[in-house]
């Protein structure tokens, strides 16, 4: 267990750069993830964000791409255009949670 | 390599999947493994070949079956496996847990896959084993291509065959 540094925010995250608690996320963490994976965040970027976070608040865990991309107006190849290093891990990551546990 | 975290693993940023079988059941788990691999940002590529083209054809993509004769792992009795009616059932058993687990059938996973940015290849000598033509495959396949040209897109990938 570590913890980074995002601006003024300090935050609990795993050995691979997951948040560990989810509550200590803001936005600018996750504008400060987004750089180090060389993402400048859009209003498209927060349609995912804000929709992941609301969803894993609901389902108790974060959504895959795919519940992600039939529940938003986000279609599957904007989602790789919006995260082209890996939406599945990414759009969690730059949320404040872990890795979804899908494999879709 | 870095993969999407940002952390270096050491593994090539790339996969090479062959989908040999053309089953139900054996058309899936090379589709995920390319799936999950692009939802990394890891760069994929399947190349179908032999019963694997099934799932790259048109006429054929929506009506795999589940492989139940000779499977030493089917859940019935081996002399039940290949009674009429028997396969149709196995295939629509599977199939309704597929769709109960909110998982997609096959031609929306290789839609997803050629929107996620994965390169879809058929084997030239299987289409020509089967007599099929660039118009039989769905239109997501990028290009038909031989074994040599298959290493060369390959290079430095870790490569799967199912």
């Amino acid at each position: 267990m570590a913890e980074k540094t995002y601006g003024g925010s300090t935050v609990s995250v795993d050995a691979d750069g997951f948040m560990t608690d989810s509550g200590q996320w803001n936005k600018e963490v996750a504008e400060g993830m987004a750089a180090e994976v060389e993402i400048t965040l859009t209003d498209r970027h927060w349609v995912v964000l804000d929709f992941v976070r609301q969803d894993a608040v609901d389902q108790g865990e974060p959504p895959g791409v795919r519940r992600i991309t039939k529940l938003t107006d986000v279609s599957m190849k904007e989602i790789y255009q919006l995260f082209p290093k890996g939406p599945g891990i990414l759009a969690s990551k730059l949320a404040g949670y872990g890795k979804p546990q899908g494999c879709v | 390599m870095t993969d999407g975290n940002g952390n270096d693993h050491g593994m090539p940023r790339k996969v090479a999947i062959i989908c040999s079988k053309g089953s139900l059941d054996m058309a899936y788990p090379g589709l995920i493994l390319a799936n999950a691999a692009r939802m990394m940002g890891i760069d994929a590529m399947v190349f179908f070949t032999f019963w694997g083209l099934d799932i790259i054809t048109e006429k054929k993509v929506d009506k795999l079956k589940a492989g139940m004769v000779g499977n030493p792992s089917a859940p019935l009795p081996h002399m039940l496996a290949g009674l009429p009616g028997m396969e149709t059932f196995a295939t629509s058993m599977m199939k309704k847990k597929i769709q109960g687990l909110d998982i997609p059938d096959i031609r929306e996973l290789v839609e997803t896959l050629d929107a996620a940015g994965t390169d879809l290849y058929a084997c030239k000598m299987a289409m020509d084993m089967f007599g099929l033509e660039r118009k039989d495959l769905i239109p997501e396949v990028k290009e038909v291509i031989g074994a040599m040209d298959f290493f060369q897109h390959a290079e430095g990938a870790q490569t799967f065959f199912i």
